[in-house]
C-alpha cells in the first residue's frame, strides 16, 4: 500500500512538474494553449482529398482530410500486405527451389531493410520509370498508368444508388444467417451446405439486381487528357502507390513469416486425422488445417496491422498528405502551434491504436483454446 | 537363360547398382527441385523469366556500368559510363560512417566501436573463457563508450552535432536498447504486478508508448520536449531524440519480458513462495534469469526493428546515413544521385540486420532445444 | 483539497529548485560557452551545404561565420545546428540555437505572433516558377491544371495556394519534403512546374545537365525577404547580428575586401566612417559589448557581403545568380546597411 502511494505521489509529482513548465514557458512566450485556431482558414492545398476542401477550408477539416487519407493507406496497405503476406508464406513453403529461394530473398530483403527507404526508394521507381502523362501505358483506354499517378474511370453515384448500397445489407446480412444455420445443422447432424457458393450468389446477385431495377443508377467518368494532365475520373497519386506498396510489401514480408510459421505449427497428425475421418482434402484444409493455422497467425499478424497503420506516418518522407502532414506538419507549421497540433496527433493514432488491440483482446478471447 | 543371367548376378559378388541417372546428381536434383510436378514446372519457367528480366539490368547497371574510381562531380561520372556513379559513396564514405566526427579523433569511435563487441560478447554467448570478468566488463562499458565518443577528463570533447552516419545509427540503437531494458523489466514487472496502481501505470505507459508511431514522439522531442522543462534548460537534440528512443522502445521491451514471465510455469512462483522468498529475492534468484534468457530472442528482435526505426531522425534533422546523403545531394556535384545513396545505404542496413536476425534464429533454436530437454 | 495544496508546494519548490538558471543575456552566455550556436538549413544548394571535408559552408553560413568572428574574432568557434523548416522556430524559442540564418522569410506573423525579432536581410528573393521549354509555357497564368512540385513546410505553399486560387486555376499540388527530392521529381516528370524561391530555382536550374531546356517564368508571385532572426527580447544580442550583417554590406560599399581589410585597418583613412568600423576612432565595439576591431576580425574572415554572394551564389558558381536586386543600393539593387555612426 505504501508502495503504491509513493508510486501516486511521484508520478503526479512529475506531471505536475510538466504542466507547471509547460503553463511557465506558454506565459514567458505569451500565448495562450487553445485549439480556437482549427476554425481559421487553412490557407493550404491538399492534392488528395475525399471529402470537399480547399485553401479556404478550416484547419479542422484539413485535419479530417489527413485522418482519411491515412485511413486509406492502413486499409489499402493492409488488404494489399494480407495478400502478399499469404502468397509468400505459403509459396516459401513450395518444394520448387528456385521459387523457395526467390521468395526467401525477397522476404528477406524486405524484412532487414528499414520501411523509410523502401517508401523513399518505391517513390523513386514510381517517378522515375513510369511514363510522362503524353506517353501513358493504357489500359483498354479507359485506365491510364503515368508517374503522375493511375488514372481510372470513376463512378458518378445518382440517388437511386442508395438501394444498391440497401440490397448489398440485405444480402450480407442474409449470408452470415444463413452461414450461421448452416453451422448448426453440421454440428447437429454432421451435413454440410455448400455454404461459400451460396452465400457468394447471395451477395453478387441481390445488388445486381437492385441496380438493375433501380435502373442503372450509376455512370463513369472517363479520365481525359486535357492541358498537362488527365482530367476527371479517380487518380491513385505516386505518392499514394508508393507508400502503399512500401508498406505492404514490408509488411507482407512480416506476415509471410508469420503465416509460414503457422501452417507448420499445426502437426501433420491432424491431416492424418482428418483422411483418416475420411474428409476431402480440401475441406481438411478449410475445416482442420487453416482454423488451426489461423488461431496462431492472426494474434501476430493484427500486431502486424498496427504496425502498418503507425507506420504509414512515413507519409511524409513522399509528400503524401496524412494525417502527421496536415496537421502535424504544414498547420504546425503555418500556426506555429506544435503543442496543440502534436496532442492531436497523438491521441489520434492512440485511439486508433487502443481500437485495433481492443479487437484483438476480443478476438483473443475468443479463440483462445479452451483446455481440459 | 535365365538361370546363367541370374549365375551373373550372385547377390552379395556384385556392387549394387547405382541409382537411376535421373534421380541423382543434377539431373536429380532438378528433377526433384525444379519439374516434380506440372505445377512445379511453371512456376519454374515464370521463376527462370523473371530472373533472366531483372538480375541482368540490375547488375549492369550497378557494376558493368557503374563508375568506381575517384572523381569529383557527377558529370565526370556520365562521361565514364551510363550506370551506377559510385563515386559519391566513395567520396562521402567517411562521412557515412562517421558523420562529421573529427578526423584525428575517429580512432576512438573505432575502438569504442570494437569495444562494443567485447562487451557485448559475454552477453550473448554463455560460454566464453573468464565471462565473469567480461560481464563486469560489460557492465562500465556504457560509461566508458560516452566518455570515449563525448570525450572530456583529457580526452578532447566532441560535440553532438558532429555525430553522424551509422555512428549515429549504431549510437541511438544500443543507447536506446541498453537503457530501456532496466526501464523494460520494470514496466513488465509493474504489469505483472498485483497493486492496481503499479500495474495500471504501467499498462497506461506501455499502451502510450506502443500506440503512436516513433515518428509523431521525434516531432515531440524535437519541438515539445522544451516546453516541458524549466525555462531556460535545454537538452541537445541528440540527447533528446535518445529520450524519446529510450522511453518508445522501453515499451517495447516490457512486453517482450511480459511474454517471458508468462512462459514460466505458475509452479516456479509458487516455489518461490514456499521458500519463502520476498518479492525482490524470488524475482531477482528465480523469475527474471529464467524470463529474461526466453526473451533474449524477442530482445534482439526489438533491437533489430529499434536499428532500422533509427532512419527517422532524419526527420527531425539528425544526420543518420540518410541525413548525410541529404546533405551530400545539397552539395551541386552530387545533385541527382539519390537512388545510389539509398542502395549504399539500404544495403548497409540489409547486412547489419540480416546478421542480426541470423543469430536472433540461432538463439530460439538453442533455447528452444534447451526446453525441451528438460 | 489538502493533498493538492501540498503538493502544488512541492512542485513549486521543486520549480525553483531547477529554474534557478537564469539566463544572463545571450551574449553572456555566447561568451561563456566559447562558441556560437547557429541554426542552419539542413542543406540547400548555396545556402547551407558540407564540402567534401564534411565543413558546413553557404551563404547562410558565411553569417553564422561572421557573427562568431564579431564576438570572438574567430570565424570556426561556431556550432552548428542543422534545423528543418519545421523545428527551426521551435529551436530557437528553446535556446537550443543563439540565431537562425537559416533562409527564412520575414513575416508578419513570424515576427509578431511567434515573437521572433528579424534583424535584417541578406537576400531579397520571390516565388517563381520553372518549366521545361517544351511546356510551351510563358507565363503562370497559363498554368491551368497544371501538377506543381513545392518544398513544403515553407510559405511558398501558402504563395501557391493563393495565387492560384485568385487567378481562378485549378491545380495539383505536389507536397516534397526536401529541395533535392523536388528537383529530382520535376525532372522525372512527377510535376509540370518547379515553384520556390528564385534563388533556388536558379541554384536547380544550373544543376541540370540540359539548362537550356528549362525557363523560369517571368512572374514573382512573392516578396521573400530572407534574413537573420534572434528570440524576442535579447536587444543587445540582436544588435550584435544585426550589425554583422550590416558591416558586411558598408564594407562592400567602401571597397573593403578580405584580402585588404589588415592593410586598410593598419593605417588611418580619411574616412571617418572606415576608422570607426576598424575601432581606430571612437568606442564603437565597446557599445556593442565587443572588442575594438571586431569588424576587422569580421571582415578579415569573411569578406564583405559581395565577396559572400560570389563565393556561394554569384555568376561564376555552379548555381550562377546575377546580383539583381540583391546589388547594392548603389548599384540599382536593394541591399543598403545604416550609416556606422
Amino acid at each position: 500500500m505504501i508502495i503504491q502511494i509513493m508510486v501516486i505521489v511521484i508520478v503526479l509529482t512529475l506531471l505536475g512538474f510538466f504542466i507547471r513548465n509547460t503553463l511557465n514557458n506558454l506565459e514567458l512566450l505569451g500565448r495562450e494553449a487553445g485549439y480556437g485556431f482549427l476554425f481559421t482558414p487553412s490557407n493550404y492545398d491538399i492534392n488528395q482529398h475525399l471529402i470537399e476542401y480547399n485553401s479556404r477550408s478550416t484547419h479542422l477539416r484539413a485535419t479530417i482530410v489527413g485522418l482519411i487519407n491515412t485511413g486509406l493507406v492502413a486499409i489499402c496497405g493492409i488488404v494489399l500486405a494480407t495478400i502478399i503476406g499469404f502468397v509468400a508464406g505459403v509459396l516459401r513453403l513450395s518444394s520448387n527451389f528456385l521459387i523457395n529461394r526467390i521468395v526467401y530473398a525477397f522476404v528477406e530483403f524486405s524484412r532487414n531493410v528499414p520501411v523509410l527507404l523502401w517508401i523513399l526508394l518505391w517513390h523513386g521507381v514510381m517517378v522515375h520509370s513510369l511514363p510522362h502523362p503524353k506517353q501513358a501505358v493504357t489500359i483498354a483506354d479507359v485506365s491510364f498508368l503515368t508517374n503522375r499517378g493511375f488514372y481510372v474511370p470513376k463512378p458518378l453515384l445518382e440517388p437511386m444508388f442508395w438501394w444498391v448500397a440497401v440490397a448489398l445489407v440485405i444480402g450480407i446480412a442474409g449470408a452470415a444467417m444463413f452461414a450461421r444455420y448452416s453451422q448448426k445443422r453440421q454440428e447437429a447432424t454432421g451435413q454440410r451446405y455448400p455454404v461459400i457458393w451460396i452465400n457468394s450468389a447471395v451477395i453478387i446477385v441481390l445488388p445486381l439486381l437492385a441496380y438493375w431495377m433501380a435502373g442503372s443508377p450509376a455512370t463513369l467518368e472517363m479520365p481525359v487528357f486535357k492541358g498537362f494532365n488527365f482530367q476527371g475520373g479517380l487518380v491513385l497519386t505516386p505518392e499514394f502507390l508508393a507508400l502503399t506498396l512500401a508498406l505492404a510489401v514490408y509488411t507482407g514480408a512480416f506476415i509471410a513469416e508469420i503465416v509460414r510459421a503457422g501452417i507448420l505449427a499445426v502437426s501433420h497428425g491432424q491431416t492424418e486425422a482428418a483422411y483418416a475421418l475420411g474428409l476431402k482434402s480440401n475441406w481438411t484444409m478449410r475445416l482442420v488445417i487453416l482454423p488451426q493455422a489461423l488461431r496462431v497467425i492472426v494474434p501476430p499478424m493484427i500486431s502486424q496491422y498496427l504496425n502498418l497503420t503507425k507506420n504509414s506516418s512515413l507519409a511524409i518522407a513522399v509528400g503524401y498528405m496524412d494525417v502527421v502532414a496536415t496537421i502535424g506538419g504544414i498547420s504546425l507549421n503555418q500556426t506555429g502551434r506544435a503543442l496543440e497540433c502534436m496532442s492531436i496527433v497523438l491521441s489520434i493514432y492512440l485511439c486508433i491504436s487502443l481500437l485495433i488491440s481492443a479487437f484483438m483482446n476480443w478476438y483473443n478471447k475468443k479463440i483462445s483454446l479452451v483446455e481440459r | 537363360m535365365a538361370e546363367q543371367n541370374q549365375q551373373d548376378y550372385v547377390p552379395g559378388t556384385h556392387a549394387s547398382l547405382p541409382p537411376p541417372i535421373s534421380q541423382v546428381g543434377i539431373a536429380g536434383w532438378m528433377r526433384k527441385n525444379l519439374f516434380s510436378s506440372p505445377s512445379n514446372v511453371i512456376l519454374t519457367i515464370v521463376a527462370v523469366y523473371f530472373l533472366y528480366k531483372v538480375i541482368p539490368p540490375i547488375l549492369n547497371w550497378a557494376i558493368f556500368d557503374a563508375v568506381f574510381s575517384d572523381v569529383d562531380h557527377r558529370n565526370e561520372c556520365r562521361e565514364i559510363a551510363a550506370g551506377a556513379c559510385w563515386a559519391v559513396v566513395r567520396a562521402r564514405f567517411d562521412q557515412f560512417l562517421y558523420g562529421f566526427y573529427p578526423d584525428y579523433l575517429r580512432w576512438r569511435v573505432n575502438l569504442t566501436f570494437v569495444l562494443m563487441f567485447v562487451a557485448l560478447i559475454p552477453l550473448l554467448y554463455d560460454q566464453v573463457p573468464k565471462r565473469k570478468y567480461l560481464l563486469w566488463f560489460s557492465l562500465i562499458y556504457p560509461f566508458l563508450a560516452f566518455f570515449m565518443l563525448w570525450g572530456g577528463l583529457g580526452l578532447e570533447p566532441v560535440e553532438s552535432a558532429k555525430f553522424g552516419g551509422f555512428l549515429l545509427t549504431v549510437l541511438i540503437g544500443m543507447t536506446g536498447i541498453v537503457v530501456s531494458l532496466p526501464l523494460g523489466i520494470a514496466l513488465s514487472l509493474g504489469r505483472h504486478s498485483s497493486m492496481p496502481v503499479v500495474k495500471m501505470l504501467s499498462v497506461w505507459y506501455i499502451e502510450f508508448f506502443r500506440g503512436v508511431p516513433l515518428i509523431t514522439l521525434l516531432f515531440v522531442a524535437s519541438t515539445l520536449l522544451n516546453y516541458f522543462m524549466p525555462p531556460g534548460t535545454y537538452f541537445d537534440l541528440l540527447l533528446r531524440v535518445i529520450i524519446m528512443v529510450i522511453l518508445f522502445s522501453a515499451a517495447y521491451i516490457a512486453e517482450v519480458i511480459r511474454g517471458g514471465l508468462a512462459a514460466i510455469p505458475k509452479g516456479q512462483f509458487e516455489a518461490a513462495d514456499a521458500l519463502g522468498l520476498t518479492y525482490g529475492k524470488s524475482m531477482r534468484l528465480i523469475i527474471l534469469p529464467q524470463a529474461l534468457k526466453i526473451s533474449i530472442p524477442g530482445i534482439v528482435n526489438t533491437f533489430i526493428g529499434l536499428y532500422k526505426d533509427t532512419t527517422l531522425v532524419v526527420v527531425v534533422g539528425l544526420l543518420d546515413p540518410l541525413g548525410i546523403s541529404r546533405a551530400t545531394l545539397a552539395d551541386s556535384s552530387w545533385q541527382g544521385l539519390s537512388t545510389e545513396l539509398y542502395i549504399f545505404i539500404a544495403v548497409g542496413f540489409f547486412i547489419s540486420c540480416f546478421a542480426m536476425s541470423r543469430y536472433s534464429l540461432y538463439l530460439e533454436r538453442k533455447l528452444d532445444t534447451g526446453h525441451r530437454d528438460k | 483539497m489538502k493533498i493538492s495544496k501540498y503538493l502544488s508546494i512541492v512542485l513549486a519548490v521543486l520549480a525553483l529548485g531547477v529554474t534557478g538558471v537564469s539566463s544572463a543575456g545571450t551574449l553572456d552566455d555566447v561568451k561563456e560557452r566559447g562558441h556560437l550556436q547557429c541554426g542552419i538549413n539542413t542543406g540547400l544548394t548555396g545556402f547551407a551545404f558540407t564540402d567534401d571535408a564534411g565543413n558546413w559552408q553557404g551563404f547562410d553560413v558565411a553569417l553564422c561565420q561572421a557573427v562568431a568572428a564579431a564576438v570572438f574574432g574567430d570565424a570556426s568557434a561556431v556550432k552548428y545546428t542543422n534545423l528543418t523548416g519545421k523545428t527551426r522556430f521551435e529551436a530557437l524559442k528553446a535556446g537550443e540555437v543563439d540565431m537562425l540564418s537559416r533562409n527564412t522569410t520575414w513575416t508578419y506573423s513570424r515576427d509578431v505572433d511567434l515573437k521572433l525579432t528579424f534583424l535584417g536581410v541578406n537576400y531579397y528573393d520571390g516565388q517563381g516558377f520553372i518549366v521545361p521549354a517544351s511546356l510551351g509555357v510563358s507565363s503562370a497564368t497559363e498554368l491551368e491544371g497544371a501538377s506543381v512540385c513545392i518544398q513544403t513546410g515553407t510559405t511558398t505553399e501558402l504563395n501557391l495556394a493563393d495565387f492560384f486560387r485568385s487567378n481562378n486555376m485549378n491545380y495539383e499540388p505536389v507536397p516534397i519534403e526536401t529541395n533535392e527530392e523536388a528537383r529530382n521529381s520535376y525532372l522525372a516528370g512527377r510535376c509540370d512546374v518547379y515553384t520556390t524561391d528564385r534563388s533556388g530555382l536558379a541554384a536547380t536550374r544550373a544543376s541540370l545537365d540540359d539548362p537550356e531546356n528549362h525557363v523560369v517564368l517571368p512572374e514573382i508571385i512573392s516578396k521573400e525577404p530572407l534574413g537573420p532572426l534572434v528570440r524576442h527580447g535579447d536587444d543587445e544580442w540582436g544588435d550584435i547580428v544585426r550589425w554583422a550583417l550590416n558591416v558586411l554590406i558598408i564594407a562592400e560599399e567602401k571597397g573593403i575586401t578580405k584580402d585588404n581589410v589588415r592593410a586598410m585597418a593598419a593605417e588611418t583613412q580619411k574616412d571617418a566612417e572606415l576608422n570607426r568600423m576598424f575601432g581606430t576612432e571612437g568606442e564603437y565595439g565597446a557599445m556593442l559589448g565587443l572588442s575594438a576591431d571586431w569588424v576587422v576580425n569580421v571582415l578579415a574572415a569573411v569578406g564583405n557581403y559581395g565577396e559572400i554572394f560570389e563565393q556561394y551564389l554569384g555568376v561564376n558558381t555552379d548555381i550562377g545568380l546575377a546580383r539583381g536586386v540583391n546589388a547594392l543600393w548603389t548599384d540599382g539593387g536593394l541591399i543598403y546597411a545604416p550609416p556606422y555612426r
